[in-house]
């Protein structure tokens, strides 16, 4: 164990210089393109805030289990088949009637491999609807449910949706390198590196931004039907037809305007082509009436339409400040959410705390690190000193592997390199100790080393996997600052294998061939 | 130099009496106690505050707080003397301002004079996933251990290994109860830790059981593991001091934010080296472990 070839000296040495120049690059700037690679800090480091997002999908069910519902009824006419009493139950299922004779024909078509009505057999194996039928006397009732797949593609379409949409309106805030990512089937993860007050972009995520424009009538009569809704800032509220003139997805621009005539902000807006014909339009036969605009469910305003607005182009009034209408034009601008969104678990960390984190972390790590070095030393003399730059390289490989791999580094990730100081040395004092045994009985030093060496080697290999085991499950299961600890902790542990067995080995052997002689070695 | 040899297996009955005694106590704890958990098992929001006004007094700040009706407050100090942890019932949810309201409140109430430092809030369904996700992760490693240790060794010493990593986690998490020290997700990270390093300690000892097992026919397993333990002695006792150094070092200077996870590995390295030979072994000595038990795993 203690011979070395030259070879593989000189590639340990190469591959600790390259790691630890990694590591060094961290704290001075270096003009090569390779080394430019830094740690990432953790959100609980730099500040920063962490938001999840959960999409509510039960309004998108209802939407599209009602056009499901009437593109069935044309469906089952074009094929002749007579049906009655279709309904939605409990939010979730399409149920209707029809006579026993037809059931079969019914089935058949919804349960073809090739259906269109109800699809994704082809792709999938499983169809977009779970059909199911129970008997009623001369006749059927059918009941469509998503089944678990269709309503994974539905989750899947709504979240990408929605992630694109938090994109744009995280995106037009311009906070620094923000992450948003997708997790499970319905949330989002976003993290703002940096700010330390998320409630505006808070309020704007909360936000479907869901807007239409549509007439206030008097009649509750309509052939549209009307509802009830409420104004945002007043109280009371106004019947509302459900003809729907314009809706979001017409604008294509949104910007605060103050508007000199009036003395207050607005929001101006540009449309497209066929929302500005269709303003033209409603406004032209509705002049006099009172246009509501609403967004949410909730009346911002509602002028009254002094004459056509046929340029394409608008402004809402609603008493904003400037604030509220550069937050409302930046809505409007993103596009509404296919869902309702919550926030359900949010981590802000300011960048006071984060620095004092950081300090903290260094401070204890220098001051763990001498602790074990200034121990090693008395308890080993000179074998101490090898296993302290074993002990250094180590940390110069750890940091500069998770330099390479542009790791994060969290608050418990700095724990765990510190623990990893701790248990570093555990491998050489297995090995020293055994050395010291082997010495008892074996005249010969270089053998005693050598022996020493390798019968400590199943007890350090299998010691560590135990370790690694707990690293590695760590960090499959563990979220956000608890990854970062299990990552520090399993590099750790290969960083402190080769450190030892390669570092410490060499220097070792090097020390024992030329003192050999020596009456006390260790 | 003269073959160190203390007695430590002429204890065993009456360590094995005092675990059993902890192990009881610890889970008559667990079960009618129960632990404290923080937000992230909980839900429920904290907030860290640092006051510009080094002489308000915390009882000020409680008052204040509980005019917020933001369910059951905890007021603590955190750290340094005008450092607060504040942590509620409510979390993040449609009232997507909450917080904001509570910055705008408060300095109606105290004044403008607070940092917002940390703000933590995790909703009810989001804690119940983490807190499973932990038992999973914690009962997951066990179990893959239990079978590293079954390949590697025999099926005593799984047991042995296994029975000791156990009794290590719930005492620990006994006195986490006892003292009411918060349990979050970093303590879930100790745990799995204490469980590695646990793992770790016993593995030593046993693979000198193992190898002194095969070296001596004669020698009964009662002292077998007597002269394991001693022969590995050195090693155990450096291991876990330059361990306790580093971890006292993040206990005392690593901030507050990590004191409860220090705390929780500091204990965990003494119970854990604790266990390894006064659980471990006499488990291997009940089971009856001789040559024979690993001479038949080398013939297969």
């Amino acid at each position: 164990m203690l011979y070395f070839s030259k070879l593989k000296i000189i590639s340990v040495l190469i591959f600790t210089i390259v790691i630890s120049f990694f590591t060094i690059s961290n704290f001075i700037k270096l003009d090569n393109d390779l080394f430019k690679r830094n740690i990432n800090l953790g959100l609980d480091l730099q500040g920063g805030s962490y938001l999840l997002l959960e999409i509510d999908n039960s309004p998108v069910i209802i939407q599209k289990l009602q056009s499901k519902l009437s593109s069935l009824k044309k469906f089952l006419k074009d094929n002749d088949i007579r049906s009655t009493n279709f309904k939605i139950i409990d939010d979730k299922k399409i149920s209707f009637v029809v006579d026993e004779n037809s059931k079969d024909k019914v089935l058949s078509l919804l349960k073809d491999e090739e259906s269109e009505i109800n699809p994704y057999f082809q792709r999938f194996k499983t169809h977009e609807f779970d059909v199911e039928e129970s008997k009623e006397l001369s006749s059927s009732n059918i009941n469509l449910q998503y089944s678990e797949y269709g309503l994974v593609l539905l989750k899947s379409s709504s979240q990408d949706q929605a992630i694109e949409i938090v994109r744009r309106r995280v995106d037009e805030i311009g906070t620094n390198e923000p992450n948003i990512l997708k997790r499970g089937s319905d949330r989002i993860l976003v993290e703002l590196p940096g700010l330390d007050n998320p409630d505006r972009i808070k309020s704007l995520l909360g936000k479907t931004a869901n807007l239409t424009f549509r007439f206030v009538t008097q009649s509750e009569e309509e052939s549209f039907g009307t509802e009830r809704i409420p104004y945002q800032d007043e109280e009371g509220d106004a019947i509302v037809s459900k003809r729907i003139i314009l809706s979001g997805d017409n604008l294509v621009d949104a910007q605060p305007r103050m508007d000199n005539q009036a003395n207050e902000t607005v929001v101006s807006f540009t449309l497209d082509r066929v929302g500005a014909k269709k303003f033209a339009k409603a406004t032209t036969s509705g002049v006099g009436k009172n246009l509501a605009i609403i967004l949410d469910g909730k009346i911002i305003s509602a002028p009254s339409v002094r004459e056509p607005i046929v340029g394409g182009s608008g402004q809402i009034t609603g008493g904003f400040t400037f604030q509220t209408a550069t937050d409302l034009a930046l809505l409007l601008r993103s596009g509404a959410l296919p869902a309702p969104m919550k926030i359900i678990e949010e981590r802000t960390v300011g960048p006071d705390l984060g620095q004092d984190s950081i300090d903290a972390g260094i401070l204890s790590l220098i001051i763990g690190f001498a602790l074990v070095v200034i121990f090693m030393i008395i308890k080993y003399r000179i074998f101490g000193f090898i296993a302290n730059i074993a002990l250094i390289t180590n940390l110069l490989l750890l940091i500069g592997i998770l330099t390479l791999f542009e790791a994060t580094l969290t608050l418990p990730g700095i724990a765990g390199i510190i623990l990893t100081v701790g248990m570093a040395v555990d491998a050489n004092v297995l090995i020293y100790e055994r050395i010291k045994e082997e010495i008892k009985s074996e005249n010969n030093k270089i053998l005693a080393f050598d022996s020493g060496y390798v019968k400590s080697k199943t007890t350090i290999l299998d010691a560590n996997i135990t370790t690694l085991i707990a690293a590695l499950i760590l960090f499959i299961l563990g979220s956000g600052p608890v990854k970062g600890f299990a990552l520090t902790l399993g590099v750790g542990i290969l960083t402190t294998l080769f450190s030892v067995y390669f570092i410490a080995r060499l220097l070792t052997s090097l020390y024992v061939i030329k003192n050999k002689d020596k009456e006390k070695l260790i | 130099m003269e073959k160190r040899n203390i007695p430590f297996n002429k204890f065993y009955k009456q360590f094995n009496v005092l675990s059993l005694t902890l192990i009881l106590i610890s889970l008559v704890l667990l079960t009618f106690k129960g632990l404290n958990y923080g937000v992230d098992f909980k839900g429920g929001t904290l907030i860290e505050l640092r006051s510009l006004d080094k002489t308000l007094s915390i009882s000020d700040l409680r008052r204040s707080f509980n005019n917020l009706n933001l369910g059951d407050v905890t007021v603590k100090n955190f750290g340094k003397e005008n450092d607060y942890v504040i942590k509620f019932e409510k979390k993040q949810s449609i009232e997507e301002n909450f917080i904001e309201n509570i910055k705008i409140e408060l300095a109606n109430d105290i004044g403008n004079i607070f940092e917002f430092r940390r703000v933590e809030s995790v909703g009810p369904k989001v804690s119940s996933e983490l807190l499973k996700s932990g038992v999973i992760a914690i009962a997951l490693s066990l179990g893959a251990m239990l079978i590293y240790i079954w390949i590697r060794f025999e099926w005593q010493f799984s047991l042995g290994a296994i029975t000791a990593v156990f009794h290590d986690v719930v005492i620990t998490l006994g006195f986490f109860s006892l003292l009411n020290f918060e349990i979050n997700l970093s303590i879930v990270a100790a745990v799995l830790t204490i469980v590695g390093y646990s793992m770790n300690d016993t593995v030593v000892i046993f693979d000198r059981v193992r190898e002194n097992l095969r070296k001596y026919a004669d020698i009964k397993i009662f002292e077998i593991t007597n002269i394991s333990i001693n022969e590995t002695l050195s090693r155990t006792i450096i291991t876990s001091v330059t361990t306790l150094l580093a971890l006292l070092s993040i206990f005392i200077f690593g901030g507050a934010i990590l004191k409860g996870f220090s705390f929780a590995m500091i204990l965990g390295v003494i119970v854990g080296t604790y266990s390894s030979i006064y659980i471990a072994n006499p488990i291997l000595v009940r089971l009856n472990v001789s040559q024979k038990t690993i001479l038949k795993e080398e013939k297969e």
